[in-house]
């Protein structure tokens, strides 16, 4: 179980991690407590699961790759290896089964248009895939998780 | 443009940050460099926008956001940017992205909502489509998580 002290550290630790020599005392002045406190805490935190990394986000676009969402309609019986050869290839962040005739949904980073392109096509010949689409994004509005524990 | 090193820092930056003290100076010191000159371009990074924020990443079903949906609405196009900006406000809503539509699949906006279970994530889209005067959406409910991972960039 989280205590009220961890949910409070989740809460700055996601988006306020500065860039500064000592970043974690400047989040336990926040919390009014010691810098030991807070590293000890978060090692916690990420053994147990709670955290699953630390870091900054980038935006993909700035860093020159191109992301989309892909959409597939497979044929259920071959719905793990379509999926298998999806995960294989490296620009794959995520990649989900959904209750809906378009059951495998997932995301693509790619250095360029040719190379998406040729990950897309050989994706759409795989065996049991019945359709795919892809779904590049026109406008980002949002783009981070980010959750407020009370 | 980003120089070799620039792409150096951005691998080593998407690995394990160190719990400690000085966790730059652990990092400036596995790179050959100075610690102020790793801060520097890191806030270089985050000034440019390369860099959107630094943090932690939370494991959602750990903390307690078991359910998730992917909502997919259809937006006439002249109220995208008014509807996007309303959604990006709403703490649920964590992904908003308007995208092109395409034969036989007509939705053109998506929201990723988050909640403790399947029937309060229900809530939120109609709590969603009420506001916004939307009516048209599916929700897609994950059934199997395939892969999760955070992108390494410059690895490959």
């Amino acid at each position: 179980m989280l205590t009220a002290f961890d949910k409070s550290l989740l809460n700055i630790i996601q988006t306020d991690l500065s860039f500064e020599k000592r970043p974690f005392a400047l989040v336990a002045e926040k919390l009014e407590t010691t810098e030991t406190i807070v590293i000890e805490r978060l090692k916690f935190l990420k053994e147990h699961g709670f955290i699953r990394r630390i870091g900054p986000f980038f935006d993909s676009t700035k860093l020159g790759y191109i992301g989309t969402l892909v959409a597939l309609e497979v044929k259920a019986e071959y719905i793990s290896q379509v999926a298998e050869v999806i995960n294989s290839y490296y620009g794959v962040t995520h990649n989900y089964e959904r209750e809906a005739d378009l059951n495998l949904w997932f995301t693509l980073l790619s250095p360029n248009l040719l190379k998406q392109d040729e990950i897309l096509e050989t994706i759409r010949n795989l065996e049991g895939v019945v359709r795919l689409l892809n779904l590049p994004a026109t406008q980002k509005f949002k783009v981070s998780v980010q959750f407020s524990l009370t | 443009m980003l120089d070799e090193l620039d792409k150096k820092i951005i691998v080593i930056m998407q690995e394990d940050f160190p719990l400690v003290a000085k966790p730059y100076l652990e990092i400036a010191e596995r790179l050959g460099i100075d610690e102020d000159e790793l801060l520097e371009r890191l806030k270089g990074y985050r000034q440019s926008g390369k860099i959107r924020k630094m943090g932690a990443v939370l494991r959602h079903r750990e903390v307690g956001y078991a359910a998730n949906a992917l909502c997919a609405w259809i937006v006439p196009e002249e109220r995208i940017d008014e509807i996007g900006k309303l959604l990006a406000k709403d703490a649920v809503v964590s992904h908003c992205y308007s995208r092109i539509s395409q034969p036989g699949w007509p939705y053109n906006f998506y929201t990723m909502l988050h909640a403790h279970t399947r029937k309060d994530c229900k809530v939120l889209a109609e709590d969603i489509a009420k506001r916004t005067g939307l009516q048209e959406y599916v929700m897609l409910f994950s059934t199997k998580e395939w892969k999760k991972i955070s992108m390494q960039y410059f690895k490959d």
